[in-house]
C-alpha cells in the first residue's frame, strides 16, 4: 500500500436527479490524502464540500469515478472511516457514555471483552475531558461537549480515516477555539488521517496540512491546493503574528473572495 | 388565631400565598363553574316532570348503585363494577392484539416503502368503515358474542396503530439513520437503538387514539352482543326503563374514557422528558 496515497479520489463526478433534469454538484475531483495527514475542504456554501465528505464517508456513492481508501474501493459507509458530523447527532436517549459504547461495542466486540470495551469507552472520554459527564444524556450538557462526545465516539472506532463535516460551525468562538487545540493534541498523539469541512479560514490553516479549496457549485470542483508548511506543534497565538501564517491565510482569503467571490454576494 | 400565627412570616409569603390562591380559583373555578351550569340546566329542564330524571333523583340512584358495586346475581343481574370491569377487559384482549399486529405492522410499513405502497391502499379502504360492520363477521368466525366483541376492538384499534407507527419509523431523523450506517450498525440494534426509542411517541400517540376509539365502540358493540358489560348494562336499563342508570352509566363511561386518555398523556410526558 502507498501511504502517500492513503485516500485516492480519481476523476470523481457527483450527480443528483431532480424534478428540474440533473443537476451535476461535482465534477472532476482527483485528490490524494496522505497517510496521518490532515486535508481541509473549503469553500462557500454549495460548492459541494459536504457532498465530497459523504461521498468518502461512503453515505452516498459517486456517479463517475473511483474512489479508494487503503486500496480498497469506498462502496459503502464503514467503521474504518469514522463521520463526526455537524450538529453531532447524539443519540438523545442515551447517555454519552452509551452513545460512544454503541460504536466501540460494534468494532471491537469480536475480540475483546465487555471489561476492556468498557475501560476504552471511558478512556476515549477522558481524553476529550468528558470525564465528568460521562453518565449525562445529550440534552444535559452544553453544544461543546456534545460535540466532544460526537469526537470520541468517532476516535473511539480506531479509524483509518476521521471525517468531519463543520465539528465547530455551531460552536461559539471560545468554545471553538479551545476544541480546535484540543483536536490538534489529539490528531498528533492518534496521527489520525483526517479530512475537515470547514468554511472557516483561520481553522483551516490552524489545523491543516494541506487545504482544498473548491470552485464555487453547480459542477463544483477543486479550484487550488494550498500547502500549509507550519511546524507542529502549532500555538494559536504565536501564529497570529506569523508571516506565514498571514501569508496562507491571505491565500485562502484571496481564492474565497477575490477569483471565486460569492455568487450571492456578486 | 393559628393562622394568624403562621401569617407572621412576613407580608412576601402572604402577597405570595394570595397570588397562589388566585391562580388555584383561576384554574379551578370555570370549570366547576361549567359543571354547575350544565347540572343547573339540566335541573331547570327536568324539574316538571318528564321521562329524564332530575340531577337530585340520578344522584340518590348512583348511591345505591355505587353502595354496591360488585354484587352478582347471575350472569344478567351484576353490579356496575363487574360490568366496567368485563368491558374494560374486552378493550385490553382486542386492544392488545391490535398492538402486537398493528405494532409490527407499522414498523415494516414506514421501513419498507415497496410493502407500504402494497398495504397502504387496503388500509385507505377499510380504516373508514365502521367497526360494527364487522361485528358480523367476528359471530361467524368465531360462534360466540363474546371473542365477536373483542373483534371489533381489535379491528378499530389497529388502524391507528399502523398508520402512527409506520409514521413515525418515516420521521426517524436522517442523521440518526446515517450515525447507524457509519457504525454499521446490525438490523436489531437498529431496531433497538434506534428506530423504536425514535418511534415510541408517534407509537403512544397511536395507543391513545386506539383507546379512545375502542371506548366509544365497546359500548355499541355490547349492545349488539350482550353479556356483562357497561353498553349491554345501557341497554338492558333502558328495557327495564330505568332512566336515571342510563345517565349515570353515560358519565361512568366519559370518566373511564377520560381516565384512559389523561393516564396515556401523562406516560407520553414521562417519556418525552426522558429524551
Amino acid at each position: 500500500m502507498n501511504p502517500e496515497k492513503f485516500v485516492q479520489i480519481e476523476k470523481v463526478g457527483m450527480s443528483f436527479d431532480t424534478k428540474k433534469g440533473k443537476f451535476v454538484a461535482l465534477k472532476d475531483i482527483d485528490l490524494n490524502i496522505k497517510q496521518g495527514e490532515f486535508v481541509s475542504l473549503i469553500g462557500h456554501s454549495g460548492c459541494g464540500k459536504s457532498t465530497l465528505l459523504n461521498l468518502i464517508a461512503g453515505l452516498t456513492l459517486p456517479t463517475t469515478g473511483a474512489m479508494l481508501c487503503a486500496n480498497r474501493e469506498i462502496a459503502g459507509p464503514g467503521p474504518e472511516r469514522a463521520v463526526v458530523f455537524q450538529n453531532h447527532s447524539l443519540l438523545p436517549w442515551l447517555t454519552c457514555f452509551e452513545n460512544v459504547y454503541l460504536a466501540v461495542e460494534r468494532v471491537f466486540a469480536a475480540n475483546e471483552p465487555k471489561a476492556q470495551l468498557k475501560d476504552r469507552t471511558t478512556k476515549v472520554l477522558e481524553m476529550v475531558g468528558l470525564a465528568h459527564a460521562i453518565h449525562k444524556y445529550p440534552g444535559e450538557i452544553s453544544g461543546g461537549m456534545k460535540q466532544r462526545v460526537g469526537i470520541a465516539r468517532a476516535l473511539a472506532m480506531e479509524p483509518k480515516v476521521l471525517l468531519m463535516d463543520e465539528p465547530f460551525g455551531a460552536l461559539d468562538a471560545l468554545t471553538r477555539a479551545r476544541l480546535q487545540d484540543e483536536l490538534m493534541k489529539i490528531c498528533d498523539a492518534t496521527k489520525a488521517t483526517t479530512v475537515m469541512v470547514t468554511h472557516d479560514v483561520d481553522e483551516a490553516v490552524l489545523l491543516s496540512d494541506r487545504i482544498v479549496m473548491m470552485t464555487n457549485g453547480p459542477a463544483a470542483t477543486i479550484g487550488e491546493i494550498l500547502h500549509v508548511d507550519l511546524p507542529r506543534p502549532r500555538a494559536r497565538l504565536t501564529l497570529a503574528h506569523d508571516p506565514q501564517y498571514m501569508k496562507y491565510r491571505s491565500a485562502v482569503i484571496e481564492f474565497l473572495y477575490a477569483k471565486q467571490s460569492h455568487p450571492l454576494a456578486a | 388565631m393559628m393562622s394568624a400565627t403562621t401569617g407572621s412570616g412576613g407580608p412576601s409569603t402572604t402577597e405570595a400565598d394570595a397570588a397562589a390562591m388566585r391562580a388555584m380559583l383561576g384554574a379551578v373555578l370555570p370549570p366547576v363553574m361549567g359543571m354547575v351550569l350544565l347540572i343547573g340546566i339540566w335541573h331547570l329542564a327536568t324539574m316538571n316532570g318528564g321521562s329524564i330524571p332530575t340531577p337530585g333523583k340520578t344522584w340518590d340512584a348512583a348511591a345505591i348503585l355505587f353502595a354496591d358495586p360488585f354484587y352478582s346475581n347471575g350472569p344478567n343481574d351484576q353490579g356496575i363494577g363487574w360490568n366496567i370491569l368485563s368491558s374494560l377487559q374486552r378493550v385490553a384482549i382486542g386492544f392488545g392484539f391490535a398492538a402486537l399486529v398493528g405494532i409490527p405492522a407499522g414498523f415494516i410499513l414506514g421501513r419498507f416503502a415497496t410493502m407500504a405502497s402494497m398495504i397502504n391502499p387496503i388500509i385507505s379502504l377499510l380504516r373508514p368503515v365502521s367497526p360494527l360492520a364487522w361485528l358480523p363477521i367476528g359471530l361467524l368466525v368465531f360462534k360466540k358474542a363474546d371473542p365477536a366483541a373483542t373483534w371489533t376492538i381489535f379491528i378499530c384499534s389497529i388502524w391507528p396503530m399502523i398508520m402512527n407507527t409506520a409514521q413515525g419509523v418515516m420521521r426517524v431523523p436522517q442523521d440518526y439513520l446515517n450515525v447507524a450506517r457509519v457504525l454499521n450498525l446490525s438490523e436489531w440494534k437498529i431496531v433497538t437503538k434506534i428506530l423504536f426509542p425514535s418511534v415510541l411517541p408517534y407509537m403512544l400517540t397511536g395507543i391513545r387514539l386506539s383507546i379512545g376509539t375502542a371506548w366509544l365502540v365497546i359500548v355499541a358493540a355490547e349492545m349488539l352482543t350482550g353479556g356483562v358489560g357497561i353498553g349491554f348494562w345501557v341497554w338492558d336499563e333502558w328495557n327495564n326503563l330505568k332512566v336515571e342508570h342510563i345517565i349515570i352509566a353515560i358519565f361512568v363511561i366519559g370518566i373511564v374514557g377520560l381516565i384512559l386518555e389523561q393516564t396515556l398523556l401523562f406516560l407520553a410526558k414521562q417519556l418525552r422528558m426522558e429524551s
